[in-house]
C-alpha cells in the first residue's frame, strides 16, 4: 500500500494485543477505509480492543498501527482527527451535557466562542439541544449515548469510532442516529461501528469486519465477505411447483450440502458450496419442466456470513 | 526544539480547561467533607478558647497562644490536617477518575499526558491551597480575636505577628505542594493508596530519627525548617523525648534551601507522575 493510501485509511499490521496472558486480538492485519465500517462479533471478540488500539488508549503488543496516516501514540495529532464514543457510561461528575462537551473541546485549545459553537452544533446534530443544559446524571440512557456521540463528533473529526454506538436508543432515535452515521460517511468521514445486534450494521455499513475470539475471520464488503468464505455453503431459496422432483435432481451434484422443502410445500431451500454451478444446474432444470417461480439468495446479509464463519451458537449471543 | 518554539500558549489554555473541569470536582464533593473539617477544627478549637477568654474576662497570653499556634501548626495541621488532606485530593485525581471510569475522555483529547499530569496537579493544588490556606488565616484570626484592637495591632505590626501569619500561609502554601506531588504519584503508582499513605506516614514521622541526608528526602524536613516560630521549649525541653525528635530540626535548611529543596522535591515526583502517565493505559477491566 503506498503511504498516499495510507494516509486516507485505518491500518493495523499484523497487530496483536495481549493483556497479561489474555487474548485481546490477534495477528490482525486490515485496512479500513472511508465510509461506515462494522466490526462485528460476539462479546469478548476483540471488538473494543481493537477501537482501543485504534485510539491509543492501549498500546499493541506487537504490529504496528496507522490511523489516516498518524501513530495512536500521538494524541497530539491524532485527536484532531480522530472522535472516539467509548461504551463506557460514565462521565465527570455534575456537569450538564452541554458543560460536558463544551470543556472537553477547551482542551483543544479552542477559544470560548469557538468551543461554544461547536459544542452547540455537536448537540443539535444528535437531537439533544432542548436537554442540552440539564445534569447528565438525569438524562435516559439513550440521551447519555447521544450526548457521548456529541462529544465524540463535536471537534469535526475526519474518522468517528464508535463503540456499540446504538445501544440503549429507542427506534426513532435509532433511526435519526443512524441516519446520522450515513451523513457522516457521505461527507467523506471513515464511520467505524461495533456491533454484536448484527441486523443493525447489516443495514448501514459500507463494510464489515468480523471478529472471534480475537482474531478477524473475515474483512470487506458484505458481497465480497461473501465471496471470501466460497468453501461456505450458501444458502439459496427456490420456489417451484414440484419441489420433490426440484431436491431429487439437485441432490446428485456434489457440491450441494442441503434440500429442504419449504414447510409451506412451495419451494426448496438449498444449501450449496458452488452457487455458480448450482445457477447454472437451475437452467438445465427449468428446462426439464419444473416451474422455477423465483431464486433468491436467502443469507447475503452479516449474520449468515456470521453465523457460517463462527458457528450459530456465537452469533446469537 | 527550542523552549520558545513549545506550543506555551496552548499548553497554558489547556491547563486552564483542565482547571476549569478538576475544580468543580476537588472543591465540591460530599465526599470531601472530612477534609475541609480536618481543615477548619483548629478554627473551631481556637474560636472556643478565645470565647472562654472573653467570658472569663482573663487578660491573655500572647506569647502563651503563639506557642499553642505553632505546636498545633506542626503537631496536628501539618502533620495530620494537611497530611490526610492532600491524601484525599491529590490521590483521587487520577485514582479517582480510573474508578469512576472517566479518565478516558481526557486521553482521547490532543492533550499531551505531562500537560496533563500538570494541569491536574495544579487543579489539586488550587484546591488544596484555598482550603488550607483559608485556614491558617481563620485560625490566626481565632486564637488572637480575644485580644484588645491595640495589643492586636502591636502584635501585628511590631511584634512579628504578620511575619508570623505571611510565614505560616507560606508553609502551608509548600506543604501542599509536596504532599501533593507526592500523593498525586501515589494515586498513579499503587491501586490501594492505603499502603503508600501509610509508608509516608511513617516515613514523614520517623524523620527525626533519620541520618542527616535522609531526612533531606522528606517533605516535612523543609516544612519544620521554613517554620515561622520554634516549638514552646517546655514540650522540646528533654531534647531526647519523642516530642522534640518529632518537632526539633537539629540541622534545619535555611529558607532558601528548604524552598528550594521542596522545589526540587516537587518536580521530581511529578516528572516520575508524568512517565507513568505516558504509558498508562485505559483498562477498566471490560471488552
Amino acid at each position: 500500500m503506498s503511504g498516499q493510501q495510507a494516509d486516507q485509511r485505518i491500518v493495523f499490521e499484523d497487530v496483536s494485543k495481549f493483556y497479561g496472558e489474555v487474548l485481546g486480538v490477534n495477528r490482525v492485519s486490515i485496512s479500513i477505509p472511508a465510509g461506515i465500517t462494522s466490526l462485528v462479533g460476539p462479546n469478548g471478540s476483540g471488538k473494543t480492543t481493537l477501537m482501543n488500539l485504534m485510539t491509543g488508549l492501549v498500546r499493541p503488543t506487537r504490529g504496528r498501527i496507522s490511523v489516516l496516516g498518524i501513530p495512536p501514540d500521538d494524541p497530539e495529532r491524532l485527536f484532531h482527527t480522530v472522535g472516539y464514543c467509548t461504551q463506557f457510561d460514565s462521565f465527570p461528575k455534575g456537569l450538564t451535557g452541554y458543560q460536558f462537551v463544551y470543556s472537553y473541546l477547551r482542551l483543544f485549545g479552542h477559544p470560548h466562542l469557538v468551543a461554544d459553537r461547536l459544542a452547540t452544533q455537536a448537540i443539535e446534530r444528535v437531537n439533544l439541544a432542548e436537554a442540552a443544559h440539564r445534569q447528565i446524571a438525569g438524562y435516559s440512557k439513550g440521551m447519555r449515548q447521544r450526548i457521548k456521540l456529541a462529544q465524540a463528533m463535536s471537534h469535526q473529526p475526519s474518522a468517528l469510532v464508535l463503540d456499540e454506538p446504538l445501544n440503549g436508543l429507542d427506534p426513532l432515535i435509532r433511526a435519526e442516529t443512524i441516519a446520522l452515521f450515513r451523513s457522516l460517511a457521505q461527507e467523506g468521514r471513515h464511520v467505524v461501528i461495533s456491533s454484536h445486534v448484527l441486523h443493525e450494521v447489516d443495514a448501514i455499513s459500507d463494510q464489515v469486519v468480523l471478529l472471534s475470539n480475537g482474531y478477524v475471520v473475515a474483512e470487506g464488503q458484505i458481497h465480497g465477505v461473501r465471496e471470501e468464505i466460497r468453501e461456505h455453503p450458501m444458502q439459496i431459496l427456490v420456489r417451484c411447483n414440484k419441489p420433490g422432483d426440484f431436491a431429487s435432481r439437485v441432490f446428485q451434484q456434489d457440491y450441494l450440502v442441503e434440500a429442504r422443502i419449504l414447510p409451506d410445500g412451495q419451494g426448496v431451500l438449498v444449501k450449496t458450496r458452488d452457487a455458480d454451478s448450482f445457477y447454472l444446474l437451475l437452467n438445465r432444470i427449468a428446462q426439464s419442466g419444473i416451474n422455477i417461480e423465483s431464486v433468491a439468495p436467502a443469507d447475503d446479509d452479516v449474520l449468515s456470513v456470521y453465523e457460517y464463519l463462527i458457528g450459530t451458537e456465537e452469533s446469537t449471543k | 526544539m527550542s523552549l520558545r518554539r513549545l506550543p506555551w500558549a496552548l499548553w497554558r489554555a489547556q491547563i486552564l480547561a483542565i482547571l476549569r473541569l478538576e475544580v468543580r470536582k476537588t472543591f465540591f464533593t460530599r465526599r470531601g467533607f472530612w477534609i475541609y473539617f480536618l481543615a477548619f477544627a483548629p478554627v473551631l478549637l481556637y474560636a472556643f478558647h478565645s470565647f472562654v477568654q472573653l467570658k472569663a474576662g482573663r487578660p491573655g497570653d500572647l506569647g502563651e497562644d503563639t506557642h499553642t499556634f505553632a505546636a498545633v501548626f506542626q503537631f496536628f495541621y501539618l502533620r495530620v490536617a494537611i497530611f490526610f488532606g492532600c491524601v484525599g485530593i491529590f490521590v483521587n485525581l487520577f485514582r479517582g477518575e480510573v474508578v469512576e471510569k472517566s479518565l478516558h475522555y481526557y486521553f482521547l483529547a490532543p492533550l499531551r499526558r505531562e500537560v496533563l499530569v500538570v494541569g491536574k496537579f495544579l487543579s489539586g493544588l488550587l484546591a488544596a491551597a484555598v482550603i488550607f490556606g483559608f485556614s491558617t488565616f481563620l485560625q490566626f484570626v481565632a486564637l488572637y480575636c480575644h485580644f484588645s484592637s491595640n495589643t492586636i495591632q502591636e502584635f501585628l505590626y511590631h511584634g512579628h505577628g504578620l511575619e508570623q501569619l505571611t510565614g505560616y500561609l507560606g508553609v502551608t502554601l509548600l506543604a501542599c505542594v509536596g504532599y501533593g506531588s507526592v500523593f498525586l504519584a501515589a494515586g498513579l503508582l499503587f491501586r490501594n493508596p492505603l499502603i503508600p499513605t501509610l509508608v509516608v506516614l511513617v516515613w514523614e514521622a520517623v524523620n527525626g530519627f533519620l541520618p542527616a541526608l535522609l531526612q533531606k528526602l522528606s517533605v516535612i524536613f523543609y516544612l519544620k525548617s521554613l517554620c515561622p516560630v520554634g516549638i514552646s521549649e517546655s514540650v522540646t525541653a528533654d531534647r531526647g523525648s519523642l516530642l522534640a525528635l518529632i518537632a526539633v530540626n537539629p540541622t534545619p535548611a535555611s529558607p532558601a534551601a528548604a524552598i528550594l529543596g521542596l522545589l526540587i522535591l516537587c518536580v521530581a515526583v511529578l516528572a516520575i507522575s508524568s512517565l507513568q502517565v505516558r504509558r498508562m493505559q485505559i483498562d477498566y477491566g471490560t471488552d
